[in-house]
């Protein structure tokens, strides 16, 4: 699914200066970043409500390259730059986490597998 | 080659950066993706412990041309029960903390997941040493 499907779908709107044609194959829904990080990541959208620096350097670490601020969530300026700078495109969406979610799966998106070998 | 990197205690919001760049330097050295990931969630995890568990510390990153070894050293109370903190799910993560998305008890048990080899040592009220091996063959 590309950036610009999720825009529309979403209703959302960009926070970064990015392109819009990036494609993603997955979606996680999640607020805890210690479960971003337990998650295998294949190129997936994560959409969050947390709207703070480590969210951002979460998704650095894992290689998730969009986010979605779900509830009309603002990001800071810092948040905004640091996202820029490691290429992440930061989108804003009135939807609640759920009708977020919903959406997106409707329209075709999947989760991905967990992986919880430990 | 080594790379030494300092964790500030006082900057909670900056946690997370000596990981970030740490992976930049395996990226440009050329380092398979997978064992990239493998690091850097190992890395990021234990960088964050030693700012919401401890007072920050150092991190020295040692790569050799069969293994990558991380060792973060910081300056806290100790773990009083290592079997314990191991456990998927223990935390005792402040409420600060858990306001970052942190504190799920994941931790640990991600450091041990993503190494090879993962051996911890703590001592109360001086601090804890992580050191974790990654094979790059
Ligand atoms: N560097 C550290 N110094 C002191 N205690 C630690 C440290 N790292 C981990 N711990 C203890 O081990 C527990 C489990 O750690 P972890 O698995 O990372 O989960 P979490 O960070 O989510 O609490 C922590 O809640 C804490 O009590
Ligand atoms: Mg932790």
């Amino acid at each position: 699914m590309k950036v610009s499907e999720i825009m529309q779908i979403l209703e959302a709107r960009m926070f970064t200066q990015q392109e819009e044609d990036l494609e993603i194959d997955s979606g996680c829904g999640c607020d805890l970043m210690s479960d971003v990080l337990a998650f295998n990541h294949n190129n997936n959208v994560l959409l969050t409500g947390a709207v703070n620096l480590q969210a951002i350097r979460t998704c650095e670490i894992v290689d998730t390259h969009v986010v979605v601020f779900v509830r009309d969530k603002e990001p800071s300026e810092e948040v905004v730059e640091l996202a820029e700078d490691a290429g992440i495109v930061l989108l804003g969406t009135h939807y609640s986490m759920f009708e977020a979610c919903g959406r997106l799966y409707l329209a075709g998106l999947r989760g991905e597998e967990i992986n919880n070998d430990f | 080659m080594t790379f030494n990197y300092v964790v500030d205690p006082e900057a909670p919001e900056r946690a997370g950066r000596a990981s970030t760049r740490f992976k930049g330097v395996l990226k440009e050295l050329g380092v398979s993706p997978k064992v990239i990931r493998a690091i850097s969630i190992a890395m990021y995890e234990g960088e964050i412990n030693m700012v919401i568990h401890a007072k920050g510390g150092t991190i020295r990153c040692d790569v050799d041309p069969d293994k990558i070894t991380v060792v973060m050293a910081d300056v806290g109370p100790g773990i009083p029960d290592i079997e314990q903190a191991m456990k998927a799910g223990w935390s005792t993560a402040s409420p600060e903390a858990r306001e970052l998305g942190f504190g799920a008890g994941m931790g640990l048990p991600n450091m041990k997941k993503w190494s090879d080899k993962l051996l911890v040592e703590t001592e109360l009220g001086v601090g804890t040493t992580l050191t974790m091996e990654f094979n790059l063959t």
